[in-house]
C-alpha cells in the first residue's frame, strides 16, 4: 500500500481509487445522535436538560388543548362539562368570533364586507410582494384602496369614485409632464388632482341621498382583529413614499431640508409609540380647525404613519448609502437631472435593496398596533380586556383568549418574516 | 454638483433663481422655508382658537399642585399631598428602575439563547430558535399581559398563606409568591451609623467596600499583566480576585450587624421584607423575555460576522479554543453586537412606557396617565414626556456614537 | 534574487522526517474528499501541490494541523502523532505555521499585535521579547515600518506577507501555504513569491499549494499532483513539467500551461 515515501519518488498512480463508504462510526443516524446530541458529557447533560422542558411544557399544554370544550355558553357550563379535569374553554372563542374578529359594534349583517375586502387584499398585495407576477395586476392594486374604502365604511359610492378620478386624473397630467420637468409633473398632477376633487365634492353634495348601495358604518365602530389589520395596512402603505421623501431629504444638500428630516425623524424615533398616540387622542384635535371633527381612527393613522415613516425613512436611508458611489456618478455624467437620476436609478435599486428592512418595519408596526387599547380603542387586545373578559358569561377566561390573540399575531408575522427572508435570499442571488 | 463661473457677471435675469447652480439651492431653500412657516402658522392659529374657545390656556403651574393620588411602588418619598411634579420624578425613577432591571436581564436571557442557538447539540438548537421565533412575533404588549395575568389570576391571594393547614406555603419560609407580588426578605443593619434614617450611611459605606473590591481586582489584573509582559507567564488569579471580592464585604456586613427581615404574613398581608409588585414583575419579566429574543438573534449574528478563517487562522496559530474565543472572535463579534444591543435597550426604555397597561406607576403612567386626566392639562403633559423619552433616547445615542467612533476598524 | 538563486537540488534536505501521513482518509458527510492518501516529507524539503480545483489539495494540507480531522489512518508531525489529544494539537500548531488564501489577519489587532499574539498567549514570551522577534521578521518580509497599522490599511500583497511573518513569529520548523497568491494582483504576487522563496533558502520545511508554477520550478525539489482526492503523480519540478506521465497531469498541465 504505501509505497509512496519519500526515496521512491517519482510515482504514478496507474488506478483510480473508487469513492469508498465512510467508517460506520462516521455515518448515518449513529453519526449524527454523537455529533449532535452526545458529543460531549456536558452536550449529553444539555439534551437531556431540553427533553425535560420539552415534556414539561407539552404536558402543560397539550390536555389542556386536547381536553377543550368548544361548546358552551358560559364559564361555568364550561367547568360543569369539564368536571374537574384539565381542559381549556374554547367556548368562547366560538361565541364570540365574531367581536374578536371585527369588534362589537360593526353591523352583523354585514360583516361579509370585511372578509370581502380581506381577500381582494390579498390579491391587490400579491403582484407588491412578488416580482414575478405580471406587472398588469398592479392596476387592481391601485383601485384596491378605494374598493376597501367603500367596502368597509360604506355611503355614497360617489366619494370613492371622485377620489379615484381625481388620483387618476392627477397621474395622467404627472405622466404628460414628467418628461419635461419632475416638479411640473408633480405640481400640475397635484393641481389637477384638487380640481377634480373639489368639483366632484360639490357632485357628491348635491346628489348625497338615502340610496346608497352599502350602509355607512362610522369608524368608531371598527374593531377587533380588523382593526388591527387596518392600521398596519393603512399605515404602512402611507409611510413608505413619506419615508422615501424623508430620506432623500436627509441625503439633500440643502442644509435646510437636512435638518428639518433629521430633526422629525430623530423626534419621532426617540420618543415611544404611546406617546405618539396620546397625542392623537388627547392633542391632535386642537391643531385642526375650530369645529371640525375628525374622528380617532383617521387622528391615530396620523401619528401611527409619522411614526413608521420615520423608521422606514431610516431602512431606505441604509439602502441608498448601500449603493456604490459609481451609480449616482454615472446617472450625474449621462445628463440625468436630481428628479431624473433618484427616479431611474438610484431609488429602484435602493428600495429593492430596502424591501427586506422595510418588511421587517411593517411586522414590528402590525404588533405595535395592540397599543391603541391603551387609548380606549376596541382592537383585539381592546376587545380582550374590555368587552369579552368583562362580561359576566366569560369573566376569567384568560389564557383561551389571549392565547388565541397571541397565535394569530403569530400566524401572521411569522409568515411575513418568513417571506422577507425568502426575498433577502432571492435578492442576494439576484445579479444586481 | 460644481459651481461653474458665469462669465456674464452683474447680468442677473430672476430665471437665474431656479436654473442657476448658485442660486437654485437658496432659492428652493426659501420656498421650503416659506412653506413651513405657513403651515406652523396655520397650526398655531388653529391651536390658539381652539384653546381660546375651551377657554384654556398653556401653563406649567399645575406641576407645583397637589397630585392628590397615590402610588403603590415609590422610590422616594411620596403621599397623596405631594406635588405633580414629585409625582412625574416618581414616575421617572420607576422608568428609570424598570428600564435598568429589564436591560440587565435582557442582555442575560438574549446572550444565553444566542450562544445556545450556535450550539452544536440539535435540539437546544432548535428549542432557542422556537423560543426567539415565538417570542419575537407575538406583540409585547400581550406579553406584559399574559405575565401579569400569571401574576394575579393564578397566584394565590395572601389570605391562602393563612391557618395551619394552608393552601399555599412560602418558598423555603423566605419568599412569597402572592397575587399583590412577590415578597423576599430585606436587608438590616443592627449596628453602625445613620441607624435612625434607613442606615444610609451604612448602604454607602457597603457600596464603598465593593468599589474597593473593584479596583483591587483591576490592581490584580494589571499587575498579572505586567508580570505576563516580562516573563511570559501569567499568573493565576482567579482565586486572588475572588478573595477580594468576598472578604472584605463580608467582613463589612458582619460588622455591621446585617439581618434579614423575612417577610411574614401579618393580618390580611404581608409585612416586612422588601415587597416587589405584580405589575413590575409583569413589565420587568415581559420585556426582559421579549427583548431577549431580539438580543439573542444579534448576538448570534455578531458571532457568525467574525469569519471562519479568523478562527482557523488563531487555530493555527496555537490559541486554545478558549483564548480564540477571548482574544480573537469576542472582540470582533463584539463591534457588531453592541450597536444593535445598544438600540435594544433603547426600545426597552420605550417599550417600557407600557407600563400602563398593568398600572405600574412608571412617567407614562402619572404625568401622561393621572395627572393628565385630573388636570386636563393634555398639551403640556405631553410634551412634557416626549421630552423626558427623547432625552434618554438622545443620550443613549450620543454614549453609542462615542462608541462606534472608538470602536471603528481602520480601513484604507 | 536572480544570481543567488539556488536550484533545489542544492537547497539541502536531510533524512529526517517531518510528516508522514500513512493511509489518511477523510470524507464530508458521504464523499470521500481524501483517499488513501500516503505521503513522507523530510525536513527541509520544498513541496508543492497542485491539482484542480476540489480535488482535496487545501484538505490535505489543512488536516496536517488539525484544522480539519480525519478520519482514518495517520497524520504524524515531528515525531507526534495527530490523535484527538488536545495536548497533540496544541504541540503540532505550535510548530506548525500557516498562510491562507485570504490571509485571516485579525483586522481589530496592529500589524505588530497581530505577529505577537500567538507567542505572548501560546508561547509564553515575554512582551518586550515577543516585540523583538515580531520586528524582526516584519524586517524580513521588508514592511516593518507598517507595525503599526492596522490590516484594513495595508495592500493585499504586504497583508500577505504581515501573514507569513506572523507565522514565521511562532518559530515554526514546518510551514504551510493554502494558495497564498491567488487572492493578490498579479504585481503584488511577485513580493509574496519572493518572500517564500527566500524562506525556502533558508531551508524551511514547506508544503505549498499553488498555481504558480514558475514558483515550483524553480524552488520545489517535489511536485505532488492530486485529483479526487487521491495523490496521482508527484515528481521533481524538471520531470513533471517536461515530462508527465499520467494523462490526468498531461490534460491540467496543458490548462494551466496553455495560454
Amino acid at each position: 500500500m504505501s509505497d509512496t515515501h519519500a526515496e521512491s519518488i517519482p510515482f504514478v498512480r496507474e488506478t483510480t481509487l473508487p469513492q469508498a463508504a465512510p467508517p460506520t462510526a462516521e455515518r448515518g443516524v449513529y453519526k449524527w445522535g454523537r455529533e449532535n446530541l452526545f458529543a460531549t458529557p456536558a452536550n449529553a447533560l444539555l439534551t437531556l436538560v431540553s427533553i425535560y422542558v420539552i415534556y414539561v411544557v407539552l404536558s402543560a399544554i397539550l390536555p389542556w388543548v386536547l381536553n377543550g370544550v368548544w361548546n358552551a355558553g358560559s364559564l361555568s357550563e364550561c367547568r360543569e362539562i369539564l368536571a374537574g379535569t384539565r381542559g381549556g374553554c374554547f367556548a368562547v372563542l366560538v361565541d364570540r368570533w365574531e367581536q374578536l374578529f371585527f369588534g362589537f359594534k360593526y353591523p352583523s349583517d354585514q360583516l361579509w364586507r370585511p372578509t370581502l375586502t380581506l381577500v381582494l387584499f390579498f390579491f391587490a398585495v400579491a403582484p407588491v410582494l412578488f416580482f414575478d407576477l405580471p406587472r398588469k395586476l398592479l392596476a387592481f392594486t391601485a383601485v384596491f384602496p378605494f374598493l376597501a374604502y367603500w367596502l368597509i365604511w360604506g355611503g355614497p359610492i360617489l366619494v370613492p369614485i371622485v377620489a379615484l378620478v381625481g388620483v387618476g386624473a392627477g397621474y395622467v397630467v404627472y405622466s404628460r409632464l414628467v418628461a419635461q420637468s419632475f416638479a411640473g409633473g408633480f405640481f400640475g398632477g397635484i393641481a389637477a388632482a384638487a380640481v377634480v376633487w373639489f368639483l366632484g365634492g360639490y357632485l357628491v353634495d348635491a346628489t348625497t341621498g338615502p340610496s346608497s348601495l352599502l350602509d355607512a358604518v362610522p369608524s368608531r365602530d371598527l374593531g377587533g382583529y380588523m382593526l388591527n389589520f387596518m392600521l398596519g395596512v393603512t399605515c404602512v402603505s402611507l409611510s413608505v413614499p413619506i419615508g422615501i421623501a424623508l430620506a432623500l431629504g436627509r441625503q439633500s444638500s440643502m442644509p435646510l431640508i437636512k435638518w428639518l428630516s433629521v430633526i422629525f425623524i430623530e423626534f419621532i424615533r426617540g420618543v415611544p409609540l404611546i406617546t405618539l398616540l396620546f397625542v392623537a387622542s388627547v392633542m391632535l384635535a386642537y391643531f385642526f380647525p375650530p369645529n371640525s371633527t375628525v374622528d380617532l381612527f383617521l387622528r391615530v393613522v396620523i401619528m401611527i404613519t409619522m411614526f413608521s415613516s420615520a423608521y422606514i425613512a431610516e431602512v431606505i436611508r441604509g439602502g441608498l448609502a448601500a449603493l456604490p458611489k459609481g451609480q449616482y456618478e454615472a446617472a450625474d455624467s449621462l445628463g440625468l437631472d436630481y428628479a431624473q437620476s433618484m427616479r431611474l436609478i438610484i431609488l429602484p435599486q435602493a428600495l429593492k435593496i430596502s424591501i427586506p428592512g422595510i418588511v421587517n418595519i411593517a411586522v414590528g408596526l402590525f404588533k405595535d398596533t395592540t397599543l391603541v387599547s391603551v387609548i380606549s380603542m376596541f382592537d383585539l387586545v381592546g376587545m380582550i380586556r374590555g368587552p369579552i373578559l368583562a362580561s359576566t358569561d366569560w369573566n376569567g377566561v384568560y389564557w383561551e383568549l389571549l392565547g388565541f390573540a397571541a397565535l394569530l399575531f403569530f400566524v401572521v408575522c411569522y409568515g411575513i418574516s418568513q417571506y422577507s427572508q425568502w426575498l433577502e435570499r432571492r435578492l442576494a442571488t439576484d445579479h444586481r | 454638483m460644481t459651481t461653474l463661473t458665469d462669465p456674464a457677471k452683474g447680468a442677473f435675469r430672476p430665471s437665474m433663481l431656479l436654473y442657476d447652480t448658485r442660486y437654485r439651492s437658496l432659492t428652493l431653500q426659501a420656498i421650503a422655508a416659506i412653506v413651513l412657516a405657513l403651515c406652523l402658522m396655520y397650526l398655531y392659529s388653529n391651536l390658539a382658537d381652539n384653546l381660546r374657545a375651551a377657554g384654556l390656556n398653556i401653563s406649567f403651574g399645575f406641576l407645583a399642585d397637589t397630585a392628590g393620588y397615590d402610588i403603590n411602588q415609590t422610590l422616594i418619598d411620596y403621599n397623596s399631598q405631594s406635588s405633580n411634579l414629585r409625582a412625574a420624578v416618581v414616575g421617572i425613577l420607576n422608568t428609570l428602575l424598570v428600564a435598568f432591571l429589564a436591560c440587565v436581564t435582557a442582555t442575560i436571557f438574549g446572550v444565553l439563547a444566542g450562544v445556545l442557538r450556535l450550539s452544536p447539540n440539535w435540539l437546544v438548537r432548535k428549542l432557542m430558535a422556537f423560543y426567539v421565533e415565538i417570542f419575537r412575533n407575538i406583540p409585547v404588549l400581550i406579553w406584559i399581559i399574559i405575565i401579569f395575568t400569571i401574576m394575579t389570576a393564578v397566584l394565590p391571594a395572601p389570605s391562602a398563606f393563612r391557618g395551619d393547614d394552608p393552601d399555599s406555603s412560602m418558598l423555603f419560609n423566605l419568599a412569597a409568591f402572592t397575587n399583590r407580588g412577590i415578597y423576599i426578605p430585606g436587608p438590616y443593619f443592627t449596628r453602625g451609623f445613620g441607624l435612625e434614617g434607613n442606615g444610609g450611611l451604612n448602604w454607602i459605606l457597603v457600596i464603598a467596600v465593593l468599589i474597593g473590591s473593584l479596583i483591587g481586582t483591576r490592581a490584580v489584573t494589571a499587575s498579572a499583566n505586567a508580570k505576563q509582559e516580562a516573563t511570559g507567564v501569567r499568573p493565576k488569579t482567579l482565586w486572588i480576585n475572588l478573595a477580594i471580592w468576598f472578604v472584605p464585604i463580608i467582613v463589612v456586613l458582619f460588622a455591621l450587624g446585617l439581618q434579614w427581615d423575612i417577610p411574614a404574613l401579618r393580618g390580611f398581608n404581608f409585612g416586612g421584607g422588601i415587597q416587589i409588585g405584580g405589575p413590575l414583575i409583569a413589565l420587568w419579566f415581559a420585556l426582559s423575555i421579549y427583548t431577549g429574543a431580539f438580543i439573542a438573534e444579534n448576538v448570534r449574528a455578531g458571532i457568525l460576522s467574525v469569519s471562519k478563517g479568523q478562527t482557523e487562522a488563531a487555530a493555527a496559530l496555537g490559541l486554545r479554543p478558549r483564548r480564540v474565543m477571548s482574544l480573537v472572535v469576542l472582540p470582533q463579534a463584539l463591534r457588531v453586537i453592541v450597536p444593535p444591543l445598544i438600540s435594544q435597550y433603547l426600545n426597552i426604555t420605550k417599550n417600557s412606557s407600557l407600563a400602563i397597561a398593568v398600572g405600574y406607576a412608571d412617567i407614562t403612567a402619572t404625568l401622561g396617565g393621572i395627572t393628565l386626566n385630573q388636570t386636563g392639562r393634555a398639551i403640556e403633559c405631553v410634551l412634557l414626556l416626549m421630552l423626558f423619552y427623547l432625552i434618554i433616547s438622545l443620550l443613549i445615542s450620543a454614549f453609542m456614537n462615542v462608541y462606534n467612533n472608538s470602536m471603528k476598524l481602520k480601513e484604507r | 534574487m536572480t544570481e543567488a538563486v539556488k536550484t533545489p537540488a542544492q537547497m539541502a534536505v536531510s533524512d529526517e522526517v517531518a510528516i508522514s501521513i500513512q493511509n489518511m482518509n477523510k470524507w464530508f458527510g458521504s464523499f470521500h474528499v481524501l483517499r488513501d492518501i500516503d505521503l513522507t516529507v523530510n525536513r527541509g524539503e520544498r513541496i508543492v501541490i497542485c491539482g484542480p480545483s476540489g480535488s482535496g489539495k487545501s484538505t490535505l494540507i489543512r488536516c496536517i494541523n488539525a484544522l480539519e480531522e480525519h478520519q482514518k489512518g495517520s497524520i504524524e508531525v515531528d515525531g507526534t502523532l495527530l490523535s484527538s489529544d488536545l495536548k497533540n494539537i496544541d504541540k503540532i500548531r505550535s510548530e506548525v505555521g500557516m498562510c491562507f488564501q485570504h490571509f485571516n489577519l485579525f483586522p481589530h489587532l496592529t500589524i505588530l499585535e497581530n505577529c505577537t499574539l500567538a507567542p505572548i498567549w501560546v508561547r509564553k514570551t515575554p512582551k518586550k521579547e515577543a516585540v523583538e522577534t515580531a520586528m524582526h521578521f516584519l524586517e524580513k518580509v521588508k514592511i516593518p515600518d507598517q507595525a503599526d497599522k492596522y490590516p484594513g490599511q495595508l495592500s493585499g500583497g504586504q497583508q500577505q506577507r504581515v501573514a507569513i511573518a506572523r507565522s514565521l513569529c511562532m518559530r515554526p520548523r514546518i510551514m504551510l501555504f493554502d494558495e497564498p497568491t491567488s487572492a493578490l494582483d498579479p504585481e503584488m504576487i511577485k513580493e509574496v513569491l519572493d518572500t517564500m522563496i527566500e524562506l525556502a533558502e533558508e531551508g524551511m520545511t514547506m508544503l505549498c499549494v499553488t498555481h504558480e508554477m514558475g514558483f515550483a520550478r524553480q524552488v520545489a525539489n517535489r511536485v505532488i499532483f492530486m485529483d479526487q482526492g487521491q495523490i496521482v503523480e508527484q515528481n521533481e519540478p524538471e520531470e513533471f513539467f517536461n515530462n508527465p506521465q499520467s494523462p490526468r497531469t498531461q490534460l491540467f498541465l496543458s490548462q494551466i500551461l496553455g495560454h
